[in-house]
């Protein structure tokens, strides 16, 4: 009885919290079904038009204190796009800024309690870097016809270590989206995991003498682990949005 | 592995009850929920709608607004800029104008000063030279009149001496004649 009890009060289940799963009823996760998923991905939809559409209405000159965050948002992500990619790349600063608020907000609101987070899964970033790195080529192609493949020749390289670096650059250049995606996802599916290990043992003074000192020591260890992940979550949506301006730098100005 | 046998795992426990529920959800937890690739369609077609919308949204409203407060506010603090070096410039040319007048009405001042001092100087001068020579013209007038006076006194005392001395004569018992008298009268005068 006791150790059940023990299994019991210590469940370990820290990852429960990415299971996808319908939000009314029923088993089976279809294409249409409403998941948590959607419903967090739809909370963050709604918090970006409260504050960039519903927080800006006043237009004024002298800004609300939600108009300034809205400001302040447009202008970190404007300056980013203009500082690492060129002044011409701002015409896609509308795309950029729109996976970025998605993912700063996916991030932020995934720290609340009971939360979703959309961004700590594979499928979600992995579109988001497949698709910039299908953009990131097609406008490379576009803008540059073959010549874009001369991102892959190293011209100051020595002659016969070109066609190496070559095969290197491709291959690098392949596994851009991999790590674009995995490092978000990881990131944010990491933190929250050991959030929810050290969760799990906070409930051990209810149960053993040991309880005594590790529950403290848990709760001590879930609020540091949320402070970093507050970081976290700032700090990979500013790294995926900064990879992005460099892979679109590459893309107009493929020069090496 | 676990993601291909989750469904039937998840029948079984909707037949077997809460005991098997529980073995159930340990199975699913033992795997990463991020690799259960049949939620993949479901969290794809939903990211792309979110991101749709978003980019709609931002595109069409929110960006261009923001965009346009900011280029406004650029535009009036140039505009307060460029007027505040206006007014200053303006306040610099009223202080320099300012002192100019103040130069010119502090000459102008001394120089009226310096007229008047020397127009009261010419009236001084010209009185004090007249009140001189009326002065000097009384003061021969009145030594004028004090020799007159003088010499009319000797006379008169010249007279009184001859009459006494002629009476003094007469009562001494005497005779002398008026022109002896005068003469002895002069003489002693004379002494």
């Amino acid at each position: 009885m006791a150790t059940e009890e023990h299994s019991e009060g210590l469940a370990f289940h820290p990852m429960d919290q990415f299971i996808v799963k319908p939000l009314f009823g029923g088993d089976t996760v279809g294409v249409l079904t409403v998941t948590n998923a959607t419903l967090w991905m739809a909370i963050s939809v709604l918090a970006i038009i409260a504050l960039f559409v519903l927080g800006t209405r006043g237009r004024a000159v002298i800004p609300s204190r939600t108009q300034s965050v809205a400001e302040l948002a447009y202008g970190f992500v404007h300056k980013m796009v203009e500082d690492v990619a060129g002044h011409d790349a701002v015409k896609f600063f509308p795309y950029i800024f729109t996976l970025f608020t998605f993912i700063v907000f996916s991030n932020f609101l995934g720290l609340l309690p009971k939360a979703f987070t959309p961004t700590s899964h594979i499928a979600v970033t992995a579109v988001m870097a497949v698709g910039v790195f299908l953009t990131v080529t097609i406008v490379g192609f576009v803008k540059h016809g073959v010549h874009f493949l001369g991102l892959f020749w190293v011209s100051s390289a020595p002659l016969p270590l070109r066609p190496v670096l070559a095969l290197i650059e491709v291959i690098s250049y392949f596994v851009r989206p991999v790590s674009h995606s995995i490092r978000l996802a990881g990131n944010m599916m990491a933190g929250h995991a050991v959030i929810k290990v050290f969760a799990a043992f906070a409930p051990l003074v209810l149960i053993s003498g040991v309880g005594i000192a590790v529950t403290p020591l848990s709760i001590l260890a879930i609020t540091a682990i949320y402070a970093l992940e507050i970081l976290v979550a700032f700090i990979q949506a500013y790294v995926f949005t900064i990879l992005t301006c460099v892979y679109l730098k590459d893309a107009l100005h493929p020069a090496h | 592995m676990a993601n291909t046998t989750q469904p039937a795992a998840d029948a079984a426990t909707e037949a077997a009850g809460h005991a098997a529920e529980a073995a159930g959800h340990a199975a699913e937890s033992a795997g990463m929920p991020q690799l259960d690739f049949s939620t993949f369609p479901n969290q794809i077609f939903w990211l792309v709608v979110a991101l749709i919308v978003i980019y709609l949204v931002l595109s069409r409203i929110a960006l261009p607004r923001i965009g346009g407060v900011l280029a406004d506010r650029q535009r009036t603090i140039t505009g307060d800029i460029a007027a505040a070096e206006d007014l200053k410039a303006k306040a610099i040319a009223a202080e320099k104008a300012y002192n100019q007048a103040l130069a010119d009405a502090r000459a102008e001042a001394a120089r009226i000063v310096a007229e008047t001092r020397a127009e009261i100087q010419k009236d001084l001068d010209a009185a004090t030279a007249k009140a001189d020579a009326e002065i000097s013209a009384k003061a021969a007038e009145s030594a004028r009149h004090i020799e007159e006076i003088r010499a009319g006194a000797m006379e008169a005392v010249k007279a009184v001496a001859n009459d006494t001395a002629a009476a003094l004569v007469s009562a001494l018992g005497g005779s002398a004649d008026d022109k002896t008298v005068a003469a002895a009268v002069a003489d002693r005068m004379k002494g």
